[in-house]
């Protein structure tokens, strides 16, 4: 149980660090409280469309400013625009604000400046998968956990009493991390 | 004419169940946009193709009450789609945008949007989108339910006089409020008494191809200035149809000239400048524009320019009548279709248009006499026969493909500007704006494909020791499964490219280890431990991209580094990331430290794997089983199709060898 405690308690801890880093904001915190029994993995729905839209948009950037008889400054234009609408969406703060900083030099068509801006968003938005990413798996895995203890309460009734209370607890926990619990029936 | 009678069956609970219809072309937003509106309890239909929406509107005029379009779009101009609908089915149309410009607001206003909201949008503000329906019910039912029409001259001038008036139906109503006799109105108001407002919906007025052919038959007739409703009413001959009906209609519709006339006005200007015309052109440009339209100086001028502009496509109509379907919409639609070409911006405007000119310039100077916009509107659709585009419901609208063909034929055409000319299809055919970013997109795609520097992207290693060894590595990770994480990994891989810059001299830029590095430092947390191997690291690092990328099995123990099996590991799920080998050390004897550091240490190392399932492999023994479980289920619930044995072996071996 101390396990899972501490599984909690780092679920807690990242997610505010996350915060606190300002790599979410709290258009990340409205998109948490969306998500709900009708809909229980909104929240990695939509950051999965988000990093397929976002690497798709990347490459597309990348690629035009590779071109060598001449940028399309235009279309990276609406690359950044588009990246910035879907980074504001799902609540991606720095992501957003690279893209704005990536919006000046692009405007001023300044490829050596996009290419800077272009790394430091690559940059920006790797990091957010990796702690989304992250997130999800200790709140998965709080799930399962608390899946398998159930299983495993449920199997044992002959075993060392596993008390219920102990189960319930862990449910309040799970939910208070911000995870969801789930039926289990 | 069409008068629908709906009998609406959601009015006592609305806005519970109002049906709206979501575009947007980014994923993300459409899916939260979707979401933030089913928990307003609205029916919610998304599509994220401009043109879907429009036949999934012209498909029943009353399955939805509300459309949300986002503003940039790759198939058609938001503000486009904004003006159709609002033409058309007479919807309330809300806009979309990450981008709040003043301008840009204006712009939306202009063309009609009851509302514009910015992304990220919130769930307040759609919680009272309900209003915009309510109103325009309000607005029309005052509109449409009028008696019948009164010879009130002083509306007459009013109308005149509201050229230059971009009054809303809810404005002329007041303005005709003031002005009319109080019977008049008074009858109107016991009209709208004598109804069951609540529950019932109005007789929605449909302005079809054949109701709009009317119209703009009898306004020619009338010759513009003189086009005034009740006139217009009884020329029209419809039944059911009211003097306001017409009246709001006449509105839109000198709206619409009026925006053409800007735009006639730049072209001419334009193609003055360029000279590259057929002087029919040039006159019929400057006559057009020039003149009369340069300042767009008081009604009378822009009346003239219209009533010509009318007269003309009078005349166009009649000698092109094989043209296909909805010729006599061709000039208020070649109109409409010319309105949105603003947004492009001025310059790309004129010379969209002149790209157009050019091609049917060199056929019908003659014809020319008429609008030059519907001409080369005509010129293209006599190519295509095909009928309008999609301006009008019984229009055929599947035009995509014969846009993309005049697209097609208009750079065969070999005209100078080749970008513009993506442009100039773009502008000139509603549905062809979606052919410029396809042909560019498709353009790059092709180029990327054969494009050397590419790899530089594609590449996992920034270390290019053997850069064959890369490349094949290279194709051993795109030959797995995951499309994302292989892109993922793509992006990801600059970072360590980076890393590695200014050592190898990497290909790739050598901003960005600045960058990452600092990042790296930046992030210290309590990551005293991490400190050490962060020092050691670089060598490792090195080290184990190369290895990463080569063969993940065969590093193995070569240097003892059992945990170089994590990166492999890593990589076997895709994630293409270099672990820091030194997570060996992370094997205290505290399991919660291990927690600590999982995410920290990967935070630190500015590398994007994410590895809970090691944890696993620092849990002690009794609860092996448990972890082993929890971590299947969690590989099967992100369903990454990882050969989950052989993981979790590794996990296990590389745990046990290291303790």
């Amino acid at each position: 149980m101390d396990f899972v405690n501490q599984l909690q308690r780092k679920f807690i801890d990242y997610s505010s660090s996350l915060h606190r880093e300002g790599i979410v904001d709290d258009q990340f915190t409205q998109l948490r409280k969306l998500e709900d029994e009708n809909s229980p993995h909104f929240v990695m729905e939509v950051a999965s469309l988000f990093f397929e839209d976002c690497e798709k948009l990347i490459n597309n950037m990348a690629i035009a400013l590779e071109q060598k008889q001449g940028v399309d400054f235009k279309q990276i234009d609406e690359c950044i625009h588009q990246l910035k609408g879907s980074s504001s969406s799902i609540g991606a703060l720095r992501v957003k604000n690279a893209c704005i900083a990536f919006r000046s030099f692009s405007d001023g068509q300044n490829r050596e400046g996009c290419l800077r801006c272009l790394q430091q968003l690559s940059h920006e938005y790797s990091l957010l998968k990796n702690k989304l990413q992250t997130l999800f798996r200790v709140s998965v895995a709080s799930r399962c956990l608390y899946v398998c203890l159930v299983i495993f309460c449920r199997g044992n009734e002959h075993a060392e009493p596993f008390p219920d209370v102990l189960v319930f607890q862990l449910e309040k926990q799970i939910v208070a991390a911000g995870g969801s619990i789930p039926r289990v029936h | 004419m069409r008068v629908e009678r709906v009998i609406s069956d959601e009015n006592d609970s609305f806005p519970v169940g109002m049906r709206v219809l979501a575009v947007d072309d980014d994923p993300t937003c459409l899916l939260l946009l979707e979401t933030l509106l089913t928990k307003c309890k609205y029916n919610v239909t998304t599509t994220s193709q401009a043109i879907t929406a429009l036949k999934m509107l012209r498909e029943n005029k009353n399955k939805f009450d509300l459309v949300i379009s986002d503003v940039h779009m790759p198939d058609m101009d938001g503000f486009k789609l904004l003006e159709l609908v609002g033409l058309e089915m007479d919807l309330p149309v809300i806009m979309l945008s990450a981008n709040g410009d003043t301008k840009l607001v204006m712009e939306g206003i202009t063309h009609g949007a009851c509302d514009y909201l910015l992304k990220p949008v919130r769930i307040e503000e759609l919680q009272n989108i309900w209003q915009h329906v309510i109103r325009r019910k309000k607005f029309d039912r005052k509109d449409r339910d009028g008696s019948g029409s009164q010879d009130k001259p002083y509306i007459d001038s009013s109308e005149a006089a509201g050229l230059g008036n971009v009054d809303h139906n809810g404005k002329f109503n007041k303005k005709r409020k003031d002005q009319n006799e109080d019977e008049d109105e008074e009858r109107d108001e016991n009209g709208h008494d004598n109804e069951d407002l609540s529950t019932q919906k109005k007789p929605r007025v449909v302005w079809s191809v054949e109701l709009h052919r009317k119209f703009v038959a009898a306004v020619n007739q009338l010759g513009i200035e003189k086009a005034v409703p009740k006139k217009i009413l009884e020329l029209m001959n419809v039944e059911n149809l009211t003097r306001e009906n017409v009246a709001s209609h006449l509105q839109k519709f000198r709206l619409y000239l009026k925006r053409i006339s800007c735009v006639a006005n730049q072209q001419a200007n334009m193609a003055a400048a360029l000279g590259s015309v057929d002087s029919t052109h040039l006159r019929m440009g400057t006559m057009n524009g020039l003149g009369n339209f340069h300042t767009l100086a008081g009604p009378d001028q822009i009346h003239n320019a219209a009533f010509r502009s009318f007269q003309h496509s009078g005349v166009l109509r009649r000698l092109n009548t094989p043209a296909g379907v909805g010729i006599s919409g061709l000039p208020s639609s070649g109109l409409v279709q010319l309105s949105p070409v603003q947004n492009l911006g001025n310059t790309s405007t004129y010379q969209r248009k002149l790209q157009s000119f050019v091609i049917p310039g060199n056929h019908n100077a003659n014809i020319l006499q008429g609008m030059p916009m519907s001409l080369e509107f005509y010129q293209l659709q006599n190519n295509r026969a095909a009928s309008h585009v999609g301006q009008f419901p019984s229009v055929d609208n599947t035009t995509v493909l014969p846009v993309s063909s005049i697209s097609g034929s208009l750079i065969d055409a070999g005209c100078s500007n080749s970008p513009l000319l993506g442009v100039t299809s773009n502008s000139l055919l509603l549905e062809g704006s979606s052919q410029l970013p396809t042909l560019h997109a498709s353009n790059l795609r092709d180029s990327v494909s054969g494009f050397p520097n590419r790899s530089t992207l594609s590449d996992f290693t920034s270390i290019a020791p053997a850069s064959n060894q890369l490349h094949g590595s290279k194709a051993d990770i795109q030959d797995q499964a995951f499309p994302i994480s292989c892109n993922a990994g793509k992006i990801i891989s600059s970072a360590p490219q980076d890393w590695n810059a200014p050592k190898k001299d990497a290909p790739y830029q050598s901003n960005v280890p600045s960058c990452s590095i600092n990042s790296l430092r930046a992030v210290n947390g309590d990551m005293a431990q991490l400190g050490q191997c962060l020092d050691q690291n670089n060598p490792i690092f090195n080290r184990n991209v190369g290895f990463d990328f080569v063969d993940p099995l065969s590093i193995k123990c070569s240097e003892g580094e059992n945990l170089a099996m994590e990166p492999s590991v890593i990589e076997k799920e895709g994630y293409l990331m270099v672990q820091p080998s030194r997570q060996g050390i992370y094997i205290p004897d505290n399991e919660g430290e291990n927690f600590a550091m999982e995410p920290s240490v990967i935070e630190k190392e500015g590398y994007l794997i994410v590895q809970p399932r090691r944890q696993g492999s620092y849990i002690p023994g009794n609860l092996g089983s448990l972890e082993d479980l929890a971590s299947a289920m969690t590989k099967q619930d992100h369903d990454k199709g990882k050969p989950t044995d052989g993981d979790f072996g590794y996990n296990d071996y590389s745990l046990r060898t290291c303790i």
